[in-house]
């Protein structure tokens, strides 16, 4: 494995602090470590007692678990901003043209740029979707795009998070911690906000819902319950935005409509941002075990009286196969290149690719096509012969549910241990709100950290853990 | 507001106060065994009956032992009944509302389950038992003052409101039906002086026997034990003042809705059984008639509660 020193470090390169960090550098030599220590204690329990946990999947023990949050703040300028939200705000677009596309004239397979396939044998695909649009032509209004960094001027998108994206909630409550610890910062440093989110989501959402509605459009969160793993996020942006949290035995159709069950009977709304997946929303349409879902809301939606956030359906463009045709996705609908670059993907499901990956398993990332969240993947460098040699059986029986990637020398940002700063390796993942009015970033996002030396893996469910994120103003 | 919304909150402060009685009772039950030590496996049976939990008690334990009761009350997680479990139920309850609490709500009963969950994750030992009951009736009122001082006056706070109040009620009621009781080997005994201890441990079940004295009589009689416990309404755990809470509550509900429902009529009805009675009255119907039909009616007005908020559909 390459050395740790070689990786680009964002807060200091050689010649000391680099320009988004000399203010922070400053401020931290002053530090004594001891008061820092106790700040991240704090901080902790700040955590745990609001209650921002996470559960595990697959484990029986529901036990809460913590999202370990580093003090250190990843610092991003202006201009490095600047360029990664046209670029973000770019594939945004992009992304809603082709779902628009996909689910009616299909333009972008009868030119030859997407193969047919790929669309038709995909699990995300919904035939239920075909020539409907939703109100407002929106399909993606909340996106989260994971982005990684190799070098000064070298931002890659690693994944577009087109469902549920989650994580917004540590973005704003990080940012909630930091100030209430380190006051004294943000006086000297110019840091954009990120507490608009909420409001901008709620604006997001309304200007979303179904033309017929009148008067405000009333909007809920529909949360698949308090065992999910982010729960506490469905239940934040609730509250956050003034409007109900509901699960899917508080709906129901009512004359056409979705309802929800008030103390005084039932209630229409107009606007669903939903945190449930496609397979469960509908047990009359799709999964006919779900609990989750309320029977006969597709019916609702086609008929236009309900918008549903994000889009069912909208996996189709964010799966990792198709991923790789991003920047020709990019190109058909907006005419431009694209400002992001996508990291080099193989697509095992061809068979010379299949060839090149088998032979270097030892150098690559190998990804489930519909994983999601460090499951299922092999990260070459980090694994045994066997574990090689294992996943070479999986990926053999089954090539086109993989892709490969080079192992990418993510970017480090130092974070706080007993021994003083340390760097880990990060990635970014920005928040992006679309709705017919248009497409709002908030500055920043969700920086996650991989907190083992030398680790890749930066999900919380594997052992990641999160800092603040600052853009700072010009 | 949602329905589940309602029940949860309702549901939420039915659970603290449950959990709050149990650690009362667990009080009492405790003095006992450290003073009559012959009373103590009867005194702890009395417990576990007054709390309906006995047929689950038989299936785990086959004597009425202190450290055994103590332990399932406490902290045994397959006891739906037992303090942590309760103070679980509560947390979860608040977490599924937790848009409708304020923050210092929230605060309140997340510090309680995550303070009990660490005392508790161990067999309590004897000369721990008074500090860790202590805890759980502070948490308890910490969580009540929260509520008192941080909550707007609406629906939300008044379902909180009533969800005490309902349970209130069904736990004294249990505590006269069966401890009280217990006491009175025949009516005849009614109006004579009867073994202090006994009634003492009565009223501390309660928390109670200062407030006793204070207001009513430093002798501890039985008719004025039971008039206390039933028609004082300034008692804050009797009958009459609980009935009172459960009307005060769906009255305020009534004027935010701008509807009278069912349960209004029902907790009137209720109220009503208090009004104007005299002790004398009651002993004469039979006690153990009179808290039997308390009892049914109150658990009937919490299941038209739940139909009239729509707390489950």
């Amino acid at each position: 494995m390459v050395k740790t020193s070689t990786f680009f470090d964002e807060m200091r390169s050689a010649d000391g602090a680099r320009d988004p960090y000399v203010k922070y550098d400053a401020w931290f030599a002053q530090q004594n470590n001891e008061r820092l220590a106790q700040k991240s204690a704090e901080a902790e329990a700040f955590f745990r007692r609001t209650g921002i946990t996470f559960n595990v999947y697959g484990q029986s023990d529901a036990e809460e678990r913590l999202i370990p949050f580093d003090l250190v703040p990843r610092i991003i300028s202006d201009k490095e901003w600047t360029k990664l939200s046209k670029g973000i705000e770019q594939r945004v677009y992009a992304i809603n043209a082709f779902l628009h596309d996909i689910y009616n004239r299909q333009e972008i397979l009868r030119a030859g740029i997407v193969p047919t396939e790929l669309i038709a044998n995909n699990d995300a695909f919904l035939p239920q979707m075909m020539d409907f649009t939703p109100p407002g032509g929106i399909y993606t209004h909340i996106v989260g795009t994971d982005i990684v960094r190799t070098g000064p001027d070298d931002f890659f998108v690693l994944e577009d998070n087109a469902r549920t994206p989650s994580g917004v909630s540590y973005m704003l409550e990080n940012r909630e911690t930091m100030l209430q610890m380190f006051p004294e910062l943000f006086g000297s440093i110019k840091v954009k906000p990120v507490s608009d989110y909420p409001k901008n989501l709620r604006r997001a959402l309304e200007a979303s819902a179904p033309s017929s509605c009148e008067g405000r459009p009333c909007v809920v969160v529909l949360t698949p319950g308090i065992h999910n793993s982010a729960y506490y996020e469905h239940s934040f942006l609730a509250d956050q935005m003034g409007v109900e949290l509901v699960e899917g035995h508080d709906l129901k159709v009512v004359d056409g409509h979705i309802a929800m069950r008030t103390t005084r009977g039932y209630k229409v709304i107009d606007v669903i941002y939903r945190r449930v997946d496609d397979e469960f929303l509908d047990p009359l349409t799709f999964n006919p075990t779900s609990m989750l879902g309320v029977p006969g809301i597709m019916d609702v939606y086609r008929a236009g009286n309900i918008t549903i956030t994000n889009a069912p359906g909208t996996g189709v463009a964010d799966d990792k196969a198709i991923y790789s045709y991003m920047p020709d996705i990019v190109k058909f609908y907006t005419g431009e290149r694209a400002i992001l670059k996508n990291v080099e993907t193989f697509r095992c499901s061809e068979p010379d690719t299949l060839k090149y990956v088998l032979d270097n398993l030892a150098d690559l990332v190998v990804k489930e096509v519909h994983g999601s969240g460090g499951y299922g993947m092999l990260v070459g460098p980090a694994a045994t012969k066997t574990e090689i040699a294992d996943f070479a059986i999986k990926l053999k029986a089954r090539p086109s549910n993989y892709i490969a990637q080079p192992t990418l020398a993510l970017s480090t940002v130092p974070i706080f241990t007993d021994a003083g700063l340390a760097p880990r390796h990060v990635d970014l993942r920005p928040f992006a709100l679309m709705s017919p009015k248009g497409v709002s970033i908030t500055p920043g996002g969700l920086t996650r950290v991989a907190l083992a030396e030398g680790s890749l893996v930066v999900n919380s469910s594997q052992g990641g853990g999160t800092k603040d994120t600052w853009v700072l103003e010009d | 507001m949602l329905g589940k919304t309602a029940g949860g909150l309702y549901w939420m402060f039915r659970y603290l106060e449950r959990a709050e009685n149990t650690a009362r009772l667990i009080e009492a039950g405790f003095r006992i065994a450290l003073t009559r030590s012959d009373d103590a496996e009867a005194e702890w049976k009395s417990v576990i009956v007054t709390l309906a939990s006995n047929a689950k008690y038989k299936t785990k334990h086959e004597s009425y032992d202190s450290t055994q009761v103590v332990d399932f009350l406490l902290r045994d997680e397959t006891n739906s009944g037992s303090v942590l479990s309760m103070v679980k139920a509560a947390r979860n309850n608040a977490r599924l509302t937790r848009t409708a609490l304020t923050s210092e709500v929230w605060y309140a009963i997340n510090d309680t389950w995550m303070a009990l969950k660490d005392l508790l994750e161990d067999p309590i030992p004897e000369t721990e038992l008074p500090a860790v009951l202590a805890t759980i009736r502070q948490q308890s009122a910490l969580v009540r003052g929260a509520l008192v001082g941080t909550m707007l006056r609406n629906d939300m706070y008044h379902f909180c409101r009533l969800g005490t109040a309902l349970e209130r009620m069904d736990n004294t009621a249990r505590i006269i039906d069966v401890k009280y009781y217990a006491l009175l080997p025949s009516p005849a005994f009614v109006g004579s002086k009867m073994d202090n201890v006994q009634w003492e441990t009565l009223l501390r079940s309660v928390s109670a026997h200062r407030a006793f004295r204070w207001a009513v009589d430093d002798d501890f009689a039985a008719p004025a034990i039971a008039k206390f416990l039933i028609l004082d309404g300034r008692m804050p755990r009797s009958l009459a003042f609980c009935a009172g809470e459960i009307t005060k509550n769906l009255g305020h509900l009534a004027d935010n809705y701008g509807e009278r429902l069912g349960s209004n009529d029902q907790a009137d009805a209720l109220q009503a059984l208090f009004k104007g009675r005299d002790i004398g009255s009651i002993f004469e119907e039979g006690l153990h008639q009179f808290v039997s039909r308390v009892i049914a009616d109150t658990s009937q007005l919490a299941g038209q509660i739940e139909r009239d908020y729509r707390f489950t559909g």
